[in-house]
């Protein structure tokens, strides 16, 4: 079994109320933002402590968090800002929630360090618009916060300004994307923007502006108390820290899993309880639905790390492990997919407009039974014009999964296709 | 600057400005890279994908394609549009595009000039692919002018962009996501910005097409000739599109000084009224009451005859300041040539006090795209959107670049920049250039000095004051006079009061022409102080209003309409009612000229007569006639020469419209526009600061007779509303209610007109359009009104 679970996100969830400033507290909340506040640590200090440590970006794109901090043109004249990502729509992942309902407060203080160190003075927190109750845990913590004179204006006599507010999304699936986010807080449709210009330099209403998930923000306190090279200890290098998984589809116990990067794949599933009814593992999206799906056995010798999921061609993504059991049917499982992205394309760019709705137009015939043989290469081609060729990679993410599921389940379709929508694996 | 740098598209080395998008140094080359959603006047949005080339930087490819339009240029970037990579992304983009698109080129407007049928013949398939159904999306009324097929729509949003860049008014948007996603107006409403039309140049495929041109021809029926748009001072260029002898639609003609890319949606539907059943198609006579035609030889020598009989001081010559500068030219020239003095073309001008003064050739100041950048606008008595909608554009771009703009005038306006709006009673517009005067320490002379020595300015003025005194210091300070200052009782002292403000800030001082060629109307000398070449008249003539005011014996009027394109329509039917001899060279009949005139030449209108207008910045522009003109209508100069002869008088031997240019050319061979005042501009104000106004604004599409008479600008909402706009406080005094009706009085004069209140006007204006249906009967544009329940 896995020993160091829940040190950094998780740290106060074994306490009754753990979402109260009190039992944050408890375990050295806010030490290091008033630490920060009193001898006023120069920013650069704590960035290298981040790169040190090797976090990188909880959000999907596991880009390093120090040097996306380094980016922001921190003594530049006017307004900046950081922005928290709880949207938290990919499919499978449900991590950010549960780090707004147990944990709210180090993601506020994540954000006021943050602040600090990009020089922004306000702070959006964007918030899937369904999580009722995570909404209501943060704008609580928000208020407390406040109340206790944590964040706010000249912070504790410092001189520091930090005011955060919450932005409830709407239900968009894109907003996640950094720039649609900025343009949906904007008040606008949520779509993405081209880069460049990036966000670092022209973000939220044009100004210079950080995005960063709500694991990545909430990892940071305990970074600067542990150290950057006690995180670093926690993975593997290159791939810092503890990393929140959730863990869904057919296992006995889905759950939200904090462990150590580089832990085997086989130990997290495990910690679920194994697959559901004892079944044989067939295969796994190990990083949210927008990554390539991996064959179970080759699962089962992977660790959970970003070096080691892209060694298994896929990608740790937002570190949500999507289990696939035997029996199940690849091309449900897909047309499924596809039919998410079709939804969920905000329909900017011509590729993934009209190839998204085409990709599941295809598949659903094919589960109909009027599939036809070169419908398993038009899929294949047509995904392969999607993606990249986009402003942002929700094309990608539509055309991976597609791409890697006839890759390795090329026969499941081929049977479909040829047996009028009989779909193998069910009838194994 | 930075350096020019230099990189390699398809093997070619071609010079590059840093920052530069790579599919702009294509463009510059002549390499094809083809395009939907990228257009050189919009902001980049790079949604399209179908620009997709294979690009290289430091030997290293990216790894992917890159969006030609929105990937900037590296010293040293190799760029390959047509490799194997390039053409397979966009071939894929063209496939997509294709899967949910109709197809249905036959039927579709567009065909033959669709940039979607254009790219498709290079980089579709053959045969479809794609075998689901296809996307069908729902139409939208979005009023008379712009045809919509919205599941022709390809998503470029070209014209979402438009609205919110360049129309400043977001008239239509994107709702929807995926292939849901819908170009709309969310809360259907007609399209009403002026500069609407555009998006139909813009729409890459047949979703916007025009309505009016809907059916009327395939687009490789038409041939195309080139023209000069007849309405504002802008001068667009235009491409006519014409099938047989007739303008089937009209085009905006590429011109940067100009036009840039665009039209007025005036400029591109008013040739509807060309084809006006109004169209007077052969000369006709009143006997007894009654008309009939007549031939051109007898109406012209008995033309002849009763203008060499009638007493050259009973002359009267009153031109439309759309006339060409060959038709200006000619009619002064026969109008002094029978030693008459009294021509005029400033028809809706009603003080003329300041014509000794009048500078030499007055103009915009500064060149048209110098506009944009002004740092520091004084607007005076301009409805700038509905006078000169691209000025207005212009000026939009100067605003959004941080110039301050600042308006008197005696309503609000709806602006589509930021701008401070000083709105006050018609009188109030000298108090407040007064107060800006006094604000920068002036004290002017004559009656400016006791205006400015009574102003009390307040923050608004001193701002006002120190914006204009800032970009002066920078010489990119300027002051309008747009047709509201120019229709005004005492213009004289506003223009006074411009040059007192512009000489203590270091601003220039500019006017609005108010038409196609009422700029050249002073190198033509088509005015009573003005010869040709703009040179001062020795003695000056009786002006428009003098002309009516005392009538004469006999006019001419050329291409003038009287109930509409008069300040006061009333004084001018009493004048020409009571005349012997009036004859009206028009392209239409009209009520109020049959009602007054004797005789009525049917003469060319717009695209049927070669000609020149002299725009606001003073570039001659001269046209060619596309079509013929309907019947025994007869282009207005060759009317004019044969009239010269048959009056004996010399100097008509014209043998076409070029000599006539050329011959006044050589007289304006030395002019420059010049706004210097030729004296000091000393006159009392003639308006009583006291008592209810008319303020007569010129709706857009009421400004000339081709344009009252475009049915589909007709058709857009407000085009021809009479109305009476008053104060809530000013109505209830009068015991008016909103929609009520109202009758209103200028002395004799009187109309009826429903009530609409109007909180942001004036207390003690009265906001009665002219040159509507409706007002045929009233009197000064601007002047004293009294308005009752009816
Ligand atoms: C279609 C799409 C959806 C995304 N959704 C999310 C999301 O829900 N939450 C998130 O944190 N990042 C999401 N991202 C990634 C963000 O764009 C961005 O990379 C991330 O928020 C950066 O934070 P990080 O560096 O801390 O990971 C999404 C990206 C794409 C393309
Ligand atoms: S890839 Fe899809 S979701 Fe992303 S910007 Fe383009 S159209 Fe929108
Ligand atoms: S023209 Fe470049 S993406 Fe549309």
């Amino acid at each position: 079994m896995v020993e160091d679970q829940n040190s950094v996100c998780f740290r106060t969830l074994h306490l009754k109320e753990p979402w109260a400033l009190a039992s944050y507290r408890s375990v050295g909340g806010y030490a290091q933002w008033e630490k920060i506040l009193k001898e006023k640590t120069d920013p650069a200090k704590i960035i290298d402590e981040l790169k040190l440590s090797a976090l990188r970006g909880r959000g999907g794109a596991g880009f390093p968090t120090g040097l996306k901090w380094s980016f922001m043109p921190r003594s530049a004249p006017g307004q900046k800002y950081i922005v928290c990502n709880s949207d938290e729509g990919e499919p499978g992942t449900c991590k950010d929630r549960d780090i707004l309902r147990y944990n709210p407060h180090q993601l506020i203080e994540g954000m006021a360090i943050a602040g600090y160190c990009i020089g922004a003075t306000v702070g959006y927190n964007y918030i899937r618009g369904e999580f009722y109750e995570p909404i209501d845990r943060f704008e609580a913590a928000l208020k407390e916060a406040y109340e206790a004179g944590l964040i706010g204006k000249d912070i504790q006599g410092s001189g520091v300004d930090f005011d955060l507010y919450t932005h409830c999304g709407a239900g968009a699936y894109i907003c996640g994307e950094e720039t649609a986010l900025l343009e949906s807080i904007e008040g606008k449709k949520g779509q993405p923007r081209f880069k460049p210009p990036f966000p670092a330099q022209f973000g939220l209403y044009g100004r210079p502006t950080t995005i960063n998930n709500t694991e990545s923000l909430a990892s940071v306190p305990v970074i600067l108390e542990k150290g950057g090279q006690w995180f670093l200890e926690q993975g593997r290098p290159n791939n810092g820290g503890p990393k929140l998984f959730s863990v869904t589809g057919h296992v006995e116990r889905p759950d939200n899993f904090e462990v150590p990067l580089g832990t085997p794949f086989k130990d997290l599933l495990a910690m679920a309880g194994g697959v559901k009814g004892g079944k044989r593992l067939k295969a796994v999206i190990p990083g949210g639905s927008s990554v390539p799906v991996v064959p179970g056995d080759l699962m089962l010798q992977t660790d959970m790390d970003y070096d080691s999921i892209a060694k298994a061609g896929s990608m740790l993504g937002s570190g949500a492990v999507i289990v696939i059991a035997e029996g199940t049917c690849m091309v449900k499982v897909l047309a499924n997919l596809a039919h998410f992205y079709a939804h969920e394309s905000c329909g900017q760019c011509t590729p993934c407009r009209e190839g998204t709705g085409w990709l599941a137009r295809v598949l659903h015939r094919i589960l109909n039974g009027q599939g036809r043989p070169q419908d398993i290469d038009l899929l294949d081609g047509v995904a392969g014009r999607i993606g990249g060729r986009t402003i942002c990679a929700l094309g990608d993410a539509a055309a991976m999964p597609v791409q890697s599921f006839l890759q390795h389940y090329r026969h499941e379709f081929e049977y479909m296709v040829e047996h009028g929508g009989r779909s193998l694996a069910e009838a194994a | 600057m930075t350096d020019k740098l230099s990189i390699e598209i398809d093997g070619r080395v071609c010079e590059a400005s840093p920052g530069e998008m790579i599919i702009a140094v294509a463009d510059r080359e002549g390499i094809a890279i083809p395009r939907f959603c990228y257009h050189k006047k919009l902001s980049i949005a790079a949604n399209c994908r179908m620009c997709l080339v294979e690009a290289e930087q430091g030997g290293r490819p990216f790894p992917k394609p890159v969006p030609a339009c929105a990937t900037p240029v590296a010293a040293g970037m190799k760029v390959l549009t047509r490799s194997p990579k390039a053409l397979e992304a966009q071939r894929g983009t063209m496939e997509f595009l294709l899967i949910n698109h109709p197809l249905d080129c036959p039927i579709c407007d567009q065909g033959g000039e669709c940039e979607l049928q254009d790219v498709a013949m290079g980089y579709g398939g053959d045969v479809s692919r794609y075998s689901e159904g296809k996307r069908v999306v729902k139409d939208e009324d979005l009023g008379p002018l712009v045809a919509t097929d919205m599941t022709r729509c390809i998503h470029c949003t070209r014209c979402v962009r438009f609205g919110a860049e360049i129309a400043g008014v977001r008239e239509l948007g994107a709702t929807g996501r995926g292939e849901d996603m819908r170009i709309g107006t969310f809360v259907a409403h007609t399209l009403t910005h002026e500069l609407s039309g555009n998006i139909i140049d813009l729409c890459p495929v047949g979703a916007l097409t025009s309505k009016p041109f809907r059916f009327k021809a395939r687009s490789w029926e038409l041939t195309q000739a080139e023209g000069i748009a007849p309405h504002d001072a802008v001068g667009s260029n235009l491409h006519l599109h014409l099938r047989g002898n007739q303008v089937m639609r009209v085009h905006p003609k590429d011109n940067e000084a100009v036009n840039e890319t665009w039209i007025s949606d005036r400029d591109r539907f008013s040739y509807e009224g060309l084809a006006s059943p109004d169209r007077l198609t052969e000369p006709m006579i009143k006997e007894d009451g009654a008309w009939r035609p007549i031939g051109w030889q007898d109406a012209l020598i008995r033309v002849a005859e009763r203008l060499k009989t009638a007493s050259a001081d009973q002359i009267g010559t009153l031109i439309a300041p759309t006339a060409t500068l060959e038709e200006m030219y000619l009619a002064q020239k026969l109008t002094r040539g029978l030693g008459a003095t009294a021509v005029d073309s400033r028809l809706r001008q009603q003080d003329f006090r300041g014509d000794a003064a009048d500078p030499p050739l007055p103009w915009l100041g500064v060149p048209i795209a110098e506009l944009e950048t002004r740092d520091a606008v004084l607007l005076i008595g301009s409805d700038i959107r509905q006078e000169q909608p691209l000025l207005a554009h212009r000026l939009r771009k100067a605003a959004l670049g941080g110039a301050g703009i600042v308006l008197v005038n005696p309503l609000p306006l709806e602006l589509t920049f930021p701008a401070q709006q000083l709105v006050t009673s018609a009188a109030g517009m000298l108090g407040e250039l007064a107060a800006i005067a006094k604000a920068l320490r002036k004290r002017g002379s004559g009656s400016v000095k006791d205006l400015i020595a009574q102003a009390n300015p307040t923050d608004r003025h001193t701002s006002a004051a120190e914006r204009l005194k800032a970009a002066g210091t920078e010489r990119s300070g300027l002051i309008l006079l747009g047709a509201l200052a120019a229709a005004h009782p005492d213009y004289t002292l506003l223009k006074a009061l411009a040059y007192v403000i512009a000489e203590a800030t270091g601003s220039t001082v500019g006017y609005l022409p108010l038409a196609a060629n009422s700029a050249g109307a002073y190198l033509a000398g088509a005015l009573p102080h003005v010869l040709p070449g703009a040179r001062p008249g020795e003695a000056i003539g009786a002006d428009a209003r003098a002309m009516l005011v005392t009538a004469r014996k006999a006019y001419v009027l050329w291409g003038v309409e009287p109930s509409y394109d008069f300040a006061n329509p009333s004084l001018a039917a009493t004048a020409l009612g009571s005349a012997d001899l009036v004859v009206a060279a028009t392209a239409f009949r009209a009520p109020s000229l049959e009602a007054v005139a004797d005789l009525m030449l049917p003469i060319a209108a717009f695209a049927e007569t070669s000609g020149t207008f002299v725009n606001a910045e003073g570039t001659w522009q001269r046209f060619q006639g596309a079509v013929a003109p309907p019947g025994e209508a007869r282009p207005g100069w060759k009317v004019l020469r044969v009239l010269g002869n048959l009056c004996d008088l010399p100097g008509f031997e014209y043998a076409d419209s070029g000599e006539i240019h050329q011959e006044l050319a050589t007289l304006c061979a030395e002019v420059r526009p010049d706004n210097a005042p030729r004296g000091d501009l000393k006159v009392e104000p003639s308006l009583a600061e006291a008592g209810l106004m008319r303020v007569g604004t010129l709706p857009i599409y009421r400004t000339d007779p081709l344009v009252r008479r475009a049915a589909a600008l007709q058709r857009t909402p407000g085009a021809d509303v009479f109305a009476v706009g008053l104060n809530p406080a000013l109505a209830a005094d009068v015991g008016l209610a909103d929609g009520e009706l109202a009758v209103i009085r200028q002395g004799k004069a009187e109309a009826r007109a429903a009530v609409v209140l109007d909180a942001a006007l004036p207390p003690d204006v009265a906001l009665i359009p002219s040159g509507v249906t409706g007002s045929e009967a009233l009197g000064e544009q601007i002047g004293p009104v009294a308005v009752a329940k009816a």
